[in-house]
């Protein structure tokens, strides 16, 4: 299968953290799930002119283009022109390309969540007006259109976060090489359903402050993060908590909130990302699925509950209590 | 003749350079950046600490320097302290950063150029070739057995693995918000700095037998070009010596020479190693490479002031007032048709002059004999830009090891402190390509106006409103270039190890 990689108003932090897969061959492991990557702006031999003969081949047809995955949001801006990225060495704006080439594509994939929603190239004034591949934050439509279907009959598969997880991307693109990907497989937003169904509160380290709400107070505390630093771990859906990233990290591992960056519009919460927006002193976000009577019911009686060692512990930054060492037998 | 090369691919971001040819050598040269994406704008109104989030989103392979850079002026805004476990911590996570993304560029940017079909016959192609032909490419497959490089698929599962100490230190990589204004929000326990340990030693083992053939150490201590030619010589193995004898055949010293003066903004804080007082001294403000700005002519260093920084725009699709401007009083608004514009990144200047950054300038900066003695003649290389920064490899790793041995489990990682409502600061940060600048005015609690000066706007700077061409428009000049393909141009290019997401943000 050919795969074509294209970026446009993005970082390149998605092509950044798929390098850091834990795969002992990356690209031997996607070569031989029959994956040759015909063309990616960081990594190929190609450059220039040689670079656009890919690209045209696969805009006339002459070349069957397989995978076409793109990194970064689409910029239809100034005033629909697209000039806020003109790929280098065509005079033609990048959408222009992603429009041609979406249209030949057989399975086309938004590499994260700026390519899925627009992400953070559309936060604030939006000032390129930035939009996904076939969404616009969370509505249906961006630059392909709601009625877009690649040549598979598939919407545009969003592998939405930011970044991207590298297993995420890999497990992606070998369900397309092994074809098994369907539609029921992605989620009503196009995330695959295999990191999507699954929420970054599981597997959360945090979890026991968690279940006594003893949350922390300023970064580097140990505790919960969702009363007071704006942690939405319980909503976000990802498995950032049962991946790994990097060998053992995750925002929370790493001392700080969810942002729920494979939500779309996550960009523009309406609130400063580290502060927990609460009415009557009770977060407006609650747990996904949990009635908000319960949750305060629940949240009083564990405060009250709450042992003096994940009290404690919750608003230093190392432990200060040790659990209690307990037979656990029966005799 | 005019030659326009694009997309120019294996630099990070996309990049158009336009050539003036003249006898089979560029005359003229213009570096585009073609992409803008406008975070300063972006940025507007937010709240000071809503940064943390979206600058190390300008790049996805800077991207801690970009968080560094803005807990730096977000706490010097505040005027706040960092505890010495704070100071180590974050060192240890730049320089994770920083050490990742040289190697990066070494293995899958720049050396895969030596691997192309132009270099066929050369004595040393069939050993480039085996070792570093590009990771992927559409050409069919051709050296029999092993179509594409070894070297990459060595090198990423030892590059992941180093990778997970930003994995302990931020979370992931990229884009972690560990950083914060007071330090780090992820304290290190006394388990966690075994396996940092454990880490950093994996790290030195696959570097001293894969891309150095030594120890780091004695790689550090070359102390000019006659030692590091007669280390090349010897037979011991190592990508850096297959790149050493590449470079004696190209002559890899004659390319790309621009500059005279380079620019380091200081990196790494110093007092971080423990010293004398056992680990509790405090970060003294000083730096492990100093700041400066190092004039290859007379050898001098003369101090940095981030007052001495303005940015022109006379050759940028961006409108506002025609005088140069200092960052606290730049204007981002893009205007797409502008005549005499080429590129959307705006010309930084130190008082008023061209500057070149990156690994090269902080070591020459610093005074390390190789790197100045690799700058002989006023002028920096292909070869110099390239050895610079893998000798920073062989001198920072050692430094990681004395951070993470400094470390103090149980004392704290970061302070803590309130935003005023009116405060301004800068940021100064050594990214891996260079001095990484954020200015921030804060008004009313919101920001008011966030500037970023990367470290590729430097380098890869337009013409400025008398007309100065560049860093790279200026060593572009007098690359031989027969044609499109021109090997040498790539070279020159991505020896400064671009970074074009960073350059427009």
């Amino acid at each position: 299968m050919n795969l074509l990689w294209l970026q446009s108003g993005g970082c390149g932090g998605c092509t950044l953290s798929l390098l850091c897969s834990d795969a002992r061959d990356l690209f031997g492991l996607l070569r031989d799930a029959g994956i040759d990557v015909l063309w990616h702006p960081s990594l190929s031999e190609e450059s220039g002119a040689e670079a656009l003969e890919v690209l045209e081949a696969c805009v006339a047809g002459d070349m069957p283009l397989d995978i076409l995955c793109v990194e970064g949001a689409m910029l239809r801006g100034p005033h629909g022109t697209g000039r806020f990225h003109v790929l280098s060495g065509t005079g033609r704006p990048m959408t222009a390309w992603v429009g041609d080439l979406a249209a030949r594509a057989r399975h086309t994939v938004a590499v994260g969540s700026c390519a899925a929603f627009g992400g953070v190239t559309s936060a604030g004034i939006n000032p390129t007006d930035a939009c996904g591949l076939q969404y616009e934050g969370a509505e249906a439509g961006g630059l392909l259109g709601e009625e877009y279907r690649d040549g598979a009959g598939l919407l545009v598969i969003n592998v939405a976060g930011c970044p991207t997880h590298p297993g995420c991307v890999v497990e992606m693109l070998l369900s397309l090489a092994l074809g098994s990907l369907q539609a029921d497989d992605l989620d009503a937003l196009g995330r695959p359903r295999f990191y999507a169904d699954q929420l970054v509160h599981h597997g959360c380290a945090r979890n026991e402050f968690y279940e006594y709400k003893a949350s922390a107070g300023k970064p580097s505390d140990l505790g919960c993060l969702m009363e007071h630093l704006g942690c939405k771990g319980t909503q976000a859906h990802a498995d950032c908590n049962l991946r790994p990233w990097n060998g053992g990290g995750s925002c929370t591992r790493g001392g700080y909130a969810c942002i729920s960056c494979t939500e779309p519009g996550f960009e523009e919460p309406g609130h400063p990302f580290a502060r927990t927006p609460k009415v009557a002193g009770i977060p407006i976000g609650l747990p996904t699925d949990m009635p908000k009577a319960w949750f305060v019911a629940l949240a009083a009686l564990s405060k009250s509950a709450t042992p003096r060692r994940v009290r404690d512990n919750a608003v230093a930054d190392h432990a200060v209590v040790t659990p209690a060492i307990r037979k656990t037998g029966l005799k | 003749m005019r030659l326009t090369v694009g997309p120019f691919n294996r630099v990070e971001g996309d990049l158009e350079v336009s050539l003036e040819l003249a006898e089979g050598r560029v005359a003229e040269a213009w570096v585009a950046s073609p992409l803008y994406r406008g975070f300063e704008q972006i940025l507007r109104g937010k709240d000071p600490f809503d940064a943390l989030v979206f600058v190390p989103r300008i790049c996805g392979i800077c991207s801690v320097s970009q968080s560094a850079a803005a807990a730096a002026a977000l706490r010097a805004a505040m005027g706040l302290a960092v505890p010495p476990n704070g100071a180590r911590a974050a060192n240890l996570l730049l320089a994770c950063e920083n050490l990742a993304d040289h190697l990066t560029h070494f293995y899958l940017f720049f050396m895969p150029d030596f691997a192309r079909a132009a270099y066929a016959g050369r004595p040393w192609f069939e050993r480039a070739a085996a070792r570093f032909r590009a990771a992927v490419g559409a050409a069919p497959p051709r050296l029999p057995g092993g179509e594409r490089g070894a070297a990459a698929a060595q090198m990423l599962p030892a590059r992941a693995v180093f990778m997970r100490l930003a994995g302990l230190l931020g979370g992931k990589w990229p884009h972690t918000l560990s950083l914060q204004p007071g330090g780090s929000a992820r304290a290190v326990t006394a388990a966690e700095k075994l396996r940092i340990h454990a880490l950093l030693r994996e790290f030195r083992a696959w570097l001293e037998a894969s891309l150095f053939g030594d120890t780091l150490e004695a790689f550090a201590a070359l102390d000019g070009s006659a030692a590091l030619w007669a280390w090349a010589d010897e037979r011991r193995g190592g990508d850096l010596r297959l790149f050493l004898e590449i470079a004696r055949d190209l002559e890899l010293e004659r390319l790309g020479r621009a500059g005279g003066l380079f620019m380091s903004v200081g990196a790494y804080a110093a007092g971080c190693d423990g010293g004398a007082r056992g680990g509790r001294a405090p970060p003294g403000g000083g730096h492990l490479f100093a700041p400066g700005v190092w004039s290859a002519a007379d050898g001098a260093v003369r101090p940095f002031d981030p007052a001495d920084v303005t940015e022109d725009i006379s050759h940028a699709w961006l409108d506002g007032p025609s005088s140069p401007a200092p960052p606290f009083d730049g204007h981002t608004l893009p205007a797409a048709r502008k005549e005499g514009a080429y590129t959307w990144c705006k010309a930084p200047r130190w008082q008023g002059r061209v500057v070149e950054c990156g690994a090269l300038a902080r070591q020459a900066v610093a005074g390390h004999p190789l790197a100045r003695d690799l700058v002989a003649g006023g002028a920096g290389s292909v070869l110099a830009r390239v050895v610079a920064r893998l000798l920073e490899i062989a001198r920072v790793l050692p430094e990681m090891e004395r951070w993470a041995r400094a470390l103090v489990p149980g004392e704290p990682f970061c302070s803590h402190g309130a935003m005023p409502d009116e405060a301004r600061g800068v940021g100064l940060v050594e990214a891996a390509r260079g001095a990484l600048g954020h200015w921030l005015v804060v008004r009313d609690g919101r920001i008011a106006n966030y500037q970023v000066v990367a470290p590729t706007t430097w380098n890869f700077s337009p013409r400025d409103a008398a007309g100065t061409a560049g860093a790279l428009e200026q060593a572009l000049a007098g690359t031989p270039a027969a044609g499109a393909g021109a090997p040498a141009v790539q070279h020159v290019v991505r020896s400064f190890d671009p970074c074009m997401v960073c350059t427009v943000h």
